[in-house]
C-alpha cells in the first residue's frame, strides 16, 4: 500500500509540475489542482498509512490512526479549494479584458508565437 | 491568561465582518470604522510592545489547550515589534487611500484591508507552523483581492500570475509541513526546537529536506533570488496604498526565516549545517544586485520602487542570512526601516503617477501638482532607500557592514553592497531628475507649442490655467509621517539598536521561550471510561466559577 499511496503522489506531483510549466493559463491552474491533490494525499500519509483503526479514543480500540494530520489534510482541502476558485476567476477577468490567456508578461514583445496569432 | 495578545487578531475579523455586512454600502461609515480600529490596533501593538519590552514572553493558549497539543499565540520581543510596525504602517496606508480615494474605486477596500491585517498579525504572533501556513493563506487571499482592486486589464494579469506563484508557493509550504511531522510528530515551534535536536544525525534526510523546503517557501515570501520574479508586476501593477501595505509582506517571509531558524534550526544545529551560510547568504547578494541595477534600468518608476524593494530584501537577507546575534539585530533595524521607506516610496509615486500626463513613465512629462513637496519627499525617501547618509539606511547599512565583518565572504558583501549602494544612488537620482527636475522645462516646451498653436488659431478665448492644482493635503500627511519616523528611526537609533541588540539576544537564547510555551499548563480533561469526558479548569481564564477550586462536570467536549 505504501507503494502505491506513494506513486500515486509521485505521478501527480510530476503531471502538476508539467502543467504548471505550460504557458497558458488553462493547464498551469489545472496544474496547480494536480499539485493540491498531491500534498493533499501526501499530508495524509504524514502520519503513518494505518488501515481500520479509529482516530479518536476509543474503549475497545487496540490501536489507532494519527488524527492530526486528518485535520491538517481538511485545512488544506478548504485552502486549496478556495484558492483555486479565486485563481480562476481572475484569470478569467484577465482573459475576458486581453482576449489572451498567456500566464507570461504581459507585453509578450518577444514572443513571436503570439505575434504570429495576433496578425491572425 | 491575558486575552490582549489575541485582540491584534480577532480585532480585524470582527471590524472586517462588521464592514462587509452592516456599512457595506456607506463608504463614509466603512472609513469611520476601519480608521477606529486602526487606531485601537496601534493602541493594542503598543500595549504588548512594552508588555514585552522587558524580555517577557507571554503566552496564550488558543481554547485553554496546552502545548504542543493545542494551538499557541505567542508575544516575544520579536512577535511584537512586527506587531506595531505592521499597525502603524496600516493606519497611515488607511489615511492614503480614504485620502486619495482608492477606497472609492472598488468594492469591499476596507473589508479585504482588514482581513490582510489579520492574517499578516496571526503570522507575527502564532507559535505553530501550520497555524502560520493558516495565517499567510489568510493574508495572501485578502492580498489577492487588494492586488486587483479596482480592476483593470494589465492589473488582473499582473494579478493571475501573483496568485499563481503564490498557490505553488503554498503547496509547498504544505509539503514541508508534512514532511516536518512525518519527521517529528509535532507542529508546534517549541516542541519542534526540542524534537529536531533529538534527531539522529544518521537518519536525518527527511528533516534535512523539510528544512530547504521551508526556506525556499519563505525565500518566495521575502522576494529573495531566484524566487522573486513574482514581485515587480505584482507590486508595480498593484494599487499604490496596497503596494505600500505589501511592504510588510515580504517582512513577513523575513520573519519567517529569523523566527524557524533561530529557533527549530538554529546556527548551531548539526543537521542543517551550511544551509544559511552557504546558500542564502550569496542567493542575497544575488538578490540586491539585482534590484539594484533594476532601480537603474527601470522604465517606470512603479517598477523602480518594486525593484528597489528587492533591493532591499537582499539587503535585509545579508544580514540575516550572516546569522550572527549582531547580524539579526542589524537586520532588524532594517526591516524597520526598509518597511517604512518603501511604504513611503509607493505612495509617492502614487500621487504623481495619479496626476501626471504620462503616469509613471520615466519620461519627461509637465510637473505634476504640488511638485515642490514631493519633489523633495521623493528625495528624503530616495536618500533613505538608497542608504546614503543622513536617513536611517545609512545605519542601518553601516550595521549590516560591520556585522559582516567575521563573515567569511566579508570582501565579496562589502563590494556588492557598496556598489549597488551606488547603483541605486544613481537609478533614484535619474528618476528624480526625470520626474521633477526636468518637469519644469517640458512644462516650457508645452507651453511654448501651446502658445503658436493658439496664436495660428488666433481666437484667445481663454489661456489653460497654468498655475497646477494643488495636491489635497490628506495623502501628503501619511507621506509626512513616514518620512518622520524614519528621522526618528535615525535620531534614537542608539537606543533603538538596543533594543534590536536585545531582540536579537532573546531570540538566540530560545530556553524561555521553549519552557514558557511547553511548560504553562491548560485545562485538563480527565477520561472516565464510558464516553464521557470532565474538563477541569486550571483557575486561570475559566471566569469566576472555577476559581474556588470546585470544578463542575461539563458535558459535551
Amino acid at each position: 500500500m505504501e507503494l502505491l499511496v506513494a506513486s500515486g503522489i509521485g505521478v501527480l506531483t510530476a503531471a502538476g509540475i508539467y502543467l504548471v510549466l505550460r504557458l497558458r493559463t488553462f493547464p498551469v491552474i489545472l496544474g496547480t489542482a494536480l499539485l493540491t491533490y498531491a500534498v493533499n494525499v501526501f499530508l495524509f500519509a504524514s502520519g503513518r498509512l494505518v488501515v481500520g483503526a479509529p482516530p479518536i479514543l476509543m474503549d475497545d480500540a487496540s490501536r489507532y490512526t494519527d488524527p492530526l494530520p486528518q485535520a491538517l489534510v481538511l485545512t488544506a482541502i478548504v485552502i486549496s479549494f478556495g484558492m483555486t476558485a479565486v485563481v480562476v476567476m481572475i484569470a478569467l477577468g484577465a482573459f475576458l479584458g486581453s482576449d489572451d490567456d498567456h500566464v507570461d508578461d504581459q507585453d509578450g514583445a518577444l514572443d513571436p508565437v503570439r505575434k504570429l496569432e495576433r496578425a491572425e | 491568561m491575558s486575552h490582549w495578545i489575541a485582540t491584534p487578531i480577532v480585532l480585524p475579523a470582527m471590524v472586517a465582518a462588521f464592514l462587509l455586512l452592516v456599512c457595506r454600502h456607506h463608504l463614509g461609515l466603512q472609513r469611520i470604522f476601519a480608521l477606529a480600529s486602526g487606531v485601537a490596533m496601534i493602541a493594542i501593538a503598543l500595549g504588548l510592545f512594552v508588555q514585552a519590552f522587558d524580555g517577557t514572553i507571554t503566552l496564550y493558549q488558543l481554547g485553554d489547550w496546552q502545548a504542543p497539543f493545542g494551538i499557541v499565540l505567542v508575544a516575544d520581543r520579536l512577535s511584537t515589534l512586527m506587531v506595531l510596525l505592521t499597525a502603524v504602517l496600516a493606519l497611515l496606508v488607511q489615511l492614503h487611500a480614504i485620502g486619495t480615494g482608492w477606497d472609492d474605486r472598488g468594492r469591499h477596500f476596507h473589508t479585504l484591508f482588514q482581513f490582510q491585517l489579520m492574517g499578516i498579525m496571526g503570522a507575527f504572533l502564532t507559535g505553530d507552523v501550520f497555524n502560520l501556513f493558516v495565517f499567510f493563506e489568510v493574508l495572501l487571499i485578502a492580498s489577492y483581492g487588494l492586488m486587483i482592486h479596482s480592476g483593470g486589464t494589465r492589473r488582473t494579469q499582473a494579478g493571475t500570475q501573483y496568485v499563481l506563484y503564490n498557490l505553488l508557493g503554498s503547496t509547498l509550504f504544505l509539503f514541508a509541513l508534512g514532511t516536518i511531522y512525518a519527521e517529528t510528530g509535532t507542529l508546534n515551534m517549541a516542541d519542534l526546537a526540542e524534537r529536531v535536536r533529538q534527531i539522529d544525525p544518521e537518519n536525518s534526510a527527511g528533516i534535512r529536506v523539510a528544512a530547504v523546503l521551508l526556506i525556499i517557501v519563505f525565500a518566495i515570501k521575502a522576494a529573495i533570488a531566484p524566487v522573486h520574479f513574482w514581485l515587480p508586476a505584482s507590486y508595480s501593477e498593484a494599487p499604490g496604498p496596497v503596494a505600500a501595505l505589501f511592504a510588510i509582506m515580504t517582512k513577513v517571509g523575513a520573519y519567517a526565516i529569523i523566527r524557524i531558524y533561530t529557533l527549530v534550526f538554529p546556527p548551531d544545529l548539526e543537521l542543517t549545517q551550511g544551509l544559511i551560510d552557504t546558500w542564502l547568504l550569496p542567493l542575497a547578494l544575488i538578490g540586491l544586485t539585482i534590484g539594484m541595477v533594476g532601480v537603474l534600468g527601470a522604465t517606470r518608476l512603479d517598477r523602480l520602487v518594486a525593484f528597489s524593494v528587492i533591493g532591499s530584501m537582499g539587503m535585509l537577507s545579508v544580514a540575516v542570512a550572516l546569522f550572527t546575534a549582531e547580524g539579526i539585530t542589524a537586520a532588524l533595524y532594517y526591516v524597520v526601516h526598509s518597511t517604512l521607506a518603501t511604504a513611503a516610496l509607493f505612495l509617492i509615486v502614487d500621487l504623481v503617477a495619479e496626476h501626471r500626463t504620462r503616469h509613471a513613465e520615466l519620461v519627461t512629462a509637465p510637473p505634476v501638482p504640488s511638485a515642490g513637496i514631493l519633489g523633495a519627499m521623493f528625495f528624503a525617501a530616495a536618500i533613505a532607500m538608497a542608504g546614503l547618509p543622513p536617513l536611517s539606511g545609512f545605519v542601518g547599512k553601516l550595521l549590516i557592514l560591520d556585522a559582516a565583518f567575521d563573515s567569511p565572504l566579508v570582501v565579496w558583501t562589502w563590494a556588492v553592497i557598496l556598489t549597488t549602494s551606488l547603483v541605486a544612488v544613481v537609478g533614484f537620482a535619474r528618476a528624480g531628475s526625470t520626474v521633477f527636475w526636468k518637469a519644469a522645462e517640458a512644462q516650457e516646451r508645452l507651453d511654448a507649442d501651446l502658445d503658436d498653436s493658439l496664436t495660428q488659431m488666433d481666437n484667445v478665448e481663454s489661456k489653460p490655467e497654468t498655475d497646477p492644482r494643488r495636491q489635497p493635503a490628506l495623502p501628503l500627511l501619511p507621506i509626512a509621517t513616514l518620512l518622520g519616523l524614519l528621522a526618528l528611526h535615525t535620531v534614537f537609533s542608539g537606543p533603538v539598536n538596543g533594543f534590536m541588540a536585545a531582540t536579537a539576544e532573546q531570540l538566540f537564547s530560545p530556553e524561555p521561550y521553549i519552557s514558557t510555551v511547553l511548560e504553562t499548563e491548560g485545562k485538563e480533561i480527565e477520561y472516565h471510561g464510558s464516553g464521557e469526558y470532565a474538563e477541569e479548569g486550571d483557575g486561570d481564564g475559566h471566569g469566576e466559577g472555577s476559581g474556588s477550586g470546585e470544578h463542575g462536570e461539563e458535558e459535551g467536549h
